[in-house]
């Protein structure tokens, strides 16, 4: 699948608190979420973002909470996917379980600024800088990822398991 | 070759002998948990998955504690939807208020986890199981509605950083300073993806306190886990407690670390943590004055009886800064209760400090004490993100129970020694 979009570029450490702050979890509605989203890093954000936008991050995006409200929330918004040079661990498996797809991609990330225009190809990793004209290859996808995807997503694998089970 | 701990642990979880960092591999878990927050989001998927029983209703804890008791409509109707979902599916570790404490303080004190266990929670600081030699981390809600379904959990195995901490610890220094220091020095992704092991002299001194503090803030650093040998402090602590056996591990001599760490301690100040980051650590005699309008001693971090032993001894016989606001979180029903009958609250409220019911209330901005524009905290807390505590304006100051409450009566940002 080929994604095309703005970039909306953030910093190192955007921690679950700046994707969307504790004082908003008391939904679990993506539309009241995504009002929300990315608030506290830059307030304007819920308002400027389009349909099909792209983040842009430096090292450790989602850092801090476990909440699985971050990735709904960037969902949400129509960010169509992020890419950053490292993600923490827990946003990463997040944002795979709610069908965020996320790239890995250092080199990529050092060269895009907000405003540029990047095309990614989710299943080859490549990500193009339309704006200033440089392909990128990300970070592969692990094998047992690929298969998660493949299925469907995590439930939809542990339910295809536990029926070859009985 | 060796395994570490926390190598020995996932594969006592698995079908397998040995495990090697960089392998996927599926556990099978002893207790999976969520809280207010994160509970509904896994009800929903369990209830759209089809699934229609729990893997073992004596295994999943749910823990009413970020927004209880019930801040407002909307967090009323989350606890509600997790009540009910307890109650349908008879889930023995469902804890209302009157006997619901901060997850990660509650659940270790009741026995409920033990040394060699394997436990993920929807809950970032469930890391903090590492102190008893347990696997412990945390999850988004889909991964915890899979495990509720199956009982299983699949991970990257993590390649373990070793800390050697030497030195014994001079006055008014503890667990806290010692995970402070320590993310200070490698960074709130110094430790991503891997198990943060915790040695030496120094930390076979901690309590069972100091150590769960150590290991909570191991996700402060990225770290998949935090760990510690079990010895005879832990022993002690978990003899009294465990109601089913438990084992002991131990690392191989031979185990491989991607990274060794040595501290020598010995010269260590209590430590703060500045806006926005943990890792923004400095000693606090190089703190300038920082006035501050609110104190919260409390939370899964440092909201033990022996963070609030700290607190009262600082306190005692004082009076909070007029202009401060010092809220002291007991993190259990049982501490709060043997904090009344040590006479720890009695100091307080003389202090002129207010005691609440258990609750994360404040620590992440839910309720309790939230912080206008501008305003400042010091706090026992875990995170001090932009917006943490209140408005995005605001500023939370991380530090140990004996920093937070001489703050309190400093009425800026100082140390026990300057009282």
């Amino acid at each position: 699948m080929k994604l095309k979009g703005k970039v909306w570029k953030f910093g190192s450490d955007v921690d679950t608190d700046a994707i969307i702050p504790a004082r908003y979890l008391t939904t679990t509605n993506p539309d009241e979420l995504a009002k929300h989203c990315m608030e506290d890093a830059d307030p304007e954000f819920p308002n400027k973002v389009k349909p099909g936008d792209i983040i842009v991050a430096e090292k450790n995006f989602g850092c801090g909470s476990s909440r699985e409200h971050a990735p709904i929330a960037i969902k949400a918004s129509g960010v169509s996917c992020v890419i950053a040079h490292s993600f923490a661990r827990i946003f990463y498996r997040n944002a795979f379980n709610m069908g965020l797809p996320i790239l890995e991609c250092p080199d990529a990330v050092s060269v895009t600024e907000t405003g540029d225009e990047l095309e990614v190809n989710l299943d080859t990793g490549e990500i193009i800088n339309l704006t200033k004209n440089k392909r990128f290859k990300a970070i592969p996808i692990p094998p047992f990822m690929q298969e998660l995807i493949q299925a469907g997503g995590l439930i939809p694998y542990v339910m295809k398991n536990l029926g070859g089970d009985s | 070759m060796g395994m570490t701990i926390t190598e020995k642990i996932i594969t006592a979880h698995t079908d397998r002998e040995n495990v090697k960092p960089g392998e996927i591999v599926e556990c099978k878990i002893d207790l999976a948990l969520a809280n207010d927050i994160t509970a509904p989001l896994s009800i929903e998927t369990f209830e759209k998955s089809g699934a229609t029983r729990v893997f073992d209703p004596a295994k999943i804890a749910l823990v009413p504690d970020h927004f209880a008791p019930n801040k407002d409509i909307h967090s009323a109707i989350q606890c509600q939807m997790m009540r009910e979902f307890a109650y349908k599916h008879n889930l023995e570790l469902y804890f209302e208020i009157g006997r619901m404490g901060i997850e990660h303080a509650l659940l270790p004190e009741q026995g409920l986890v033990l040394p060699g266990d394997m436990v993920i929670g929807a809950d970032s600081h469930t890391c903090t199981y590492g102190a008893l030699g347990a696997f412990s981390t945390g999850v988004g809600s889909t991964d915890l509605a899979a495990a509720w379904i199956t009982g299983r959990i699949w991970f990257k195995v993590p390649g373990s950083l070793k800390f050697v901490y030497s030195g014994k610890l001079k006055p008014w220094v503890s667990g806290k300073d010692l995970i402070l220091y320590t993310i200070g020095q490698i960074g709130v992704d110094g430790a991503r993806y891997c198990a943060m092991e915790f040695t030496g002299e120094t930390v076979k001194q901690l309590s069972m306190d100091d150590r769960f503090t150590m290991a909570n803030m191991a996700i402060e650093a990225g770290a998949k886990n935090g760990i510690f040998v079990p010895d005879e402090i832990t022993e002690e602590y978990v003899k009294a407690r465990a109601r089913r056996n438990y084992t002991l591990y131990d690392s191989d001599p031979d185990a491989e670390y991607e990274e060794v760490y040595e501290f020598d301690v010995s010269d260590l100040e209590p430590q703060v943590a500045l806006p926005h980051l943990p890792e923004n650590v400095n000693p606090v005699s190089e703190i300038p004055e920082i006035r501050i309008d609110q104190v919260v001693i409390g939370s899964c971090t440092n909201g033990r009886l022996s963070d609030l032993r700290v607190a009262a001894e600082v306190l005692k016989g004082k009076k909070v800064d007029r202009r401060v606001r010092c809220i002291i979180i007991p993190a259990t029903q049982n501490i709060y209760k043997e904090a009344l009958e040590e006479g720890l609250i009695e100091t307080f409220i003389d202090a002129q400090a207010i005691v609440s019911t258990p609750t994360c209330g404040p620590c992440l901005g839910g309720h309790m004490g939230i912080l206008a524009p501008g305003e400042r905290a010091v706090a026992t807390t875990n995170r001090n993100f932009k917006g943490r505590m209140g408005h995005p304006s605001s500023e939370v100051y991380l530090a140990s129970p004996a920093v937070a409450a001489a703050s309190a009566i400093l009425g800026k940002i100082g140390s026990p020694e300057e009282l």
